[in-house]
């Protein structure tokens, strides 16, 4: 057979191709207002991305190297900007590869809509080449998903797909597409666009009963405490959350994904809670006769052993999701509400009580005795002194990325947020892995802030081949390495809890992170000092160009205060030198 | 305790799956599950028998059930007034000999035989569990070969007595 060769010389976005499924599906993106996508090519998506090809130039695809940094980055994506992260992959092994970050985005509600190939209908089962269950795979750590067999449903699935993932608790929606509906000529009139979800109806008003309830108990409470969770980003209620907390003079305790809803520079914020929280908050949650939870779920690693958690506390809760109320704690004042609608109407309540200053003062108290603290020597790196470098050469005012363990930690213990939505973790499910992609994804949503992403030596070697994203678009993100040459939160259960048996913890041999940089254009700096930090930390975040940032920290640091597992907010060690 | 959990669907594939993974994944006892369509098209109507620790826990899969995009609306009617029935099918060593005696357990049951072979007849029994477990009982020692039951499926009555005590806490409203 001859090839022909002038076939493929053309390249012509405008060709004639008659509309195929694919191109409803690229209408439908752009209704939804779509304009960064974040995908990986393949066999099952070729229709898909031939139609995305002659769409040019209405989207900005970013080709990550992975799939996982695809998911990764529109994870970043959305939790900055509040909008939808768009994600496409093939069938197979690309939708297999986005599984983590599905779950992630799931644990965490972020809103993501997720497009996977799929091999076309009449061979689904057959396990054809590149053939898996995306849908049975999805099923638990989506919040919905679908797979077109029609392509006149097209339209419809994907404007509900957007509906489902943004509204109510945000989540991950998956949509898995046949090869042949995105591929064959597209004939039958669209049935209809309208959205058809009888069985979707997210409350979002408050119940006026649980408001006037929920105010009487403030105005009862002796010790009262508001604990701010992400929910109240998401419901974008981080200025009213602010206005109630200083009208009730209620003292602030924050989760890991809340920190920024209420400013941590206040004087009534008593820090984050949990596994390693000040012990200010973890005292005020455990002595509080009245915990208000605003959009948080009682996670395990806030909450320690439940039968120490609030035991005197009558527990107040506002969420969006019913199912997460009386969840893990029996709880007396529901209230099934957007954040902000639910902190505007207790507002609307005009009541004029007040924390007692007894208790606020007795907390204060806490917060000066016992603040954070770690060993800081002369010339060597720790960790700790790096994040609160990284505050005062940003002026609090980046964006911080993390994975998990004890760099993230000390990011959020250290760093301090004062603004929302500057703060990206991957926290209920915990992924190595994650910070670095999703620093690319929030960049891309925010191309005027800085952008840092703090990483592990060992997390950052998971998603690094995502460098040459940074290099194709010379975005300015800027990877700070807190290298300890460990697991180091692996590392520190294992001194604590396994008698010093580093079990495949200690990472002895690393690649050269300063060449790695190189190989992909990008300016690499290894600091060693605090000396060499504090003169050249300032205007490596202030670049315009991509930098990589190698923190030799000192390696044996832990992370304090803490709480063991198993036990109770009131039994923290580590809580002074 | 077991409680009879109800719940309407949008009859769309995988919906069975996603309820089912639910329960799994929440670790929920699934006694028994029936699954068919309703008087509306499209519409399908589960019923379940779960075994759960305590109220807590059937407050969390009710709402569990009712968070999936697909569920309609989700009750758990243990505590009113319901019919709740069964069907099993059993097949029972039947010996010629022993033919007139087994219709003789079979009629106060309201029981039928829906087939007879020469050593084995299948009968056909509906109500609720317990009369199910009673007739199961008495046809044992005879043996049963085989034995096939569809799970409970159940409705309301029509007339609800008005002293009802149970619970009837809403999903959505506080």
């Amino acid at each position: 057979m001859k090839v022909k060769a002038q076939a493929v010389q053309e390249r012509n976005p405008a060709a004639k191709v008659p509309k195929t499924g694919a191109d409803l599906f690229v209408e439908a993106l752009q209704a939804a207002g779509v304009d960064t996508i974040f995908g990986y090519p393949g066999g099952a998506v070729l229709p898909i991305y031939d139609a995305l090809y002659r769409a040019e130039p209405q989207f900005k695809h970013i080709l990550t190297r992975h799939e996982q940094g695809a998911i990764h980055a529109a994870e970043g994506y959305a939790r900055v900007s509040g909008k939808p992260g768009v994600v496409i992959a093939t069938s197979g092994p690309g939708a297999t590869n986005l599984i983590t970050g599905i779950a992630d985005a799931m644990m965490d509600s972020l809103p993501l809509v997720i497009f996977t190939g799929q091999v076309g209908r009449s061979v689904i089962g057959t396990d054809a080449f590149q053939e898996s269950d995306v849908m049975g795979i999805t099923t638990p750590i989506t919040k919905h998903n679908y797979q077109v067999q029609r392509q006149e449903d097209m339209p419809r699935i994907v404007k509900e797909a957007f509906y489902i993932a943004t509204t109510g608790r945000p989540g991950p929606v998956v949509i898995d597409i046949p090869k042949d509906i995105s591929g064959e000529a597209y004939q039958t009139a669209v049935s209809s666009h309208a959205i058809h979800l009888p069985g979707y109806q997210p409350t979002t008003k408050p119940n006026s009963n649980q408001i006037k309830k929920l105010i009487q108990a403030i105005e009862e409470a002796k010790r009262p405490v508001l604990l701010t969770g992400a929910g109240v980003l998401h419901a974008k209620a981080a200025q009213e959350v602010e206005n109630f907390a200083k009208h009730f003079k209620l003292p602030v305790a924050s989760t890991l994904l809340g920190l920024g809803a209420f400013p941590a520079s206040h004087p009534q914020f008593l820090g984050m809670g949990g596994m390693h929280g000040t012990y200010a908050a973890n005292r005020a949650l455990y002595e509080c006769d009245l915990l208000i939870n605003v959009g948080a779920r009682f996670d395990d690693r806030l909450t320690g052993n439940l039968a120490h958690f609030a035991p005197e506390a009558t527990i107040a809760h506002i969420d969006i999701d019913p199912a997460e109320i009386g969840k893990i704690i029996p709880t007396s004042i529901p209230v099934v509400s957007d954040a902000k609608a639910a902190i505007e109407a207790l507002l609307a309540e005009e009541s004029s009580a007040t924390a007692s200053e007894d208790w606020c003062n007795h907390l204060q108290q806490y917060k000066a005795d016992f603040p954070l603290w770690y060993n800081n020597p002369v010339q060597d790196l720790t960790p700790q002194w790096v994040m609160q470098a990284v505050h005062k050469a940003t002026d609090g005012k980046a964006i911080i990325t993390t994975d998990v363990g004890q760099h993230q930690m000390w990011a959020a213990q250290y760093y301090g947020f004062d603004q929302p939505n500057r703060w990206v973790t991957s926290g209920g499910l915990g992924t190595m892995g994650f910070g670095f992609p999703a620093a690319i994804g929030a960049q891309l949503a925010c191309p005027d802030s800085t952008v840092i992403s703090i990483v592990g030596d060992g997390g950052f070697q998971m998603t690094m081949q995502e460098l040459s994203v940074l290099q194709e678009r010379r975005l300015p993100v800027k990877v700070l390495i807190v290298n300890n040459q460990s697991l180091g939160m692996v590392r520190q259960w294992q001194e604590f809890f396994y008698q010093e048996r580093y079990s495949e913890s200690l990472l002895n041999v690393q690649p050269d992170f300063i060449k790695l940089a190189d190989s992909y254009s990008i300016k690499g700096v290894r600091l060693d000092t605090q000396e060499q930090l504090v003169q050249q930390l300032p205007s490596l975040l202030q670049s315009d160009e991509p930098v990589v940032i190698d923190c030799r920290v000192l390696r044996q640091e832990n992370v304090f205060p803490m709480i063991a597992p198993g036990k109770g907010l009131h039994e923290m060690i580590g809580v002074s030198r | 305790m077991k409680r009879v959990i109800t719940a309407t669907v949008q009859n769309r594939s995988g919906v069975l799956n996603r309820i089912t993974g639910l329960m799994q994944k929440r670790q929920f006892n699934i006694d028994s599950i029936s699954v068919g369509k309703t008087e509306v098209e499209q519409i399908s109507r589960m019923t379940f028998v779960v075994e759960v620790e305590d109220m807590q826990k059937l407050e969390q899969l009710t709402k569990q059930l009712h968070k999936q995009i697909d569920v309609l609306k989700v009750a758990d009617i243990t505590d009113h007034a319901i019919v709740a029935r069964e069907l099993a099918l059993v097949k029972v060593v039947c010996p010629p000999a022993s033919r007139s005696e087994l219709q003789s357990i079979i009629a106060p049951f309201r029981a039928s035989a829906v087939d007879i072979s020469k050593d084995s007849m299948i009968v056909q029994v509906t109500g609720d569990s317990d009369k199910i477990e009673a007739f199961l009982e008495l046809v044992r020692p005879y043996g049963i070969k085989e034995l096939t039951r569809t799970g409970v499926t159940a409705f309301l009555r029509g007339h609800q007595p008005q002293t009802a005590d149970g619970n009837t806490y809403s999903l959505i409203t506080n």
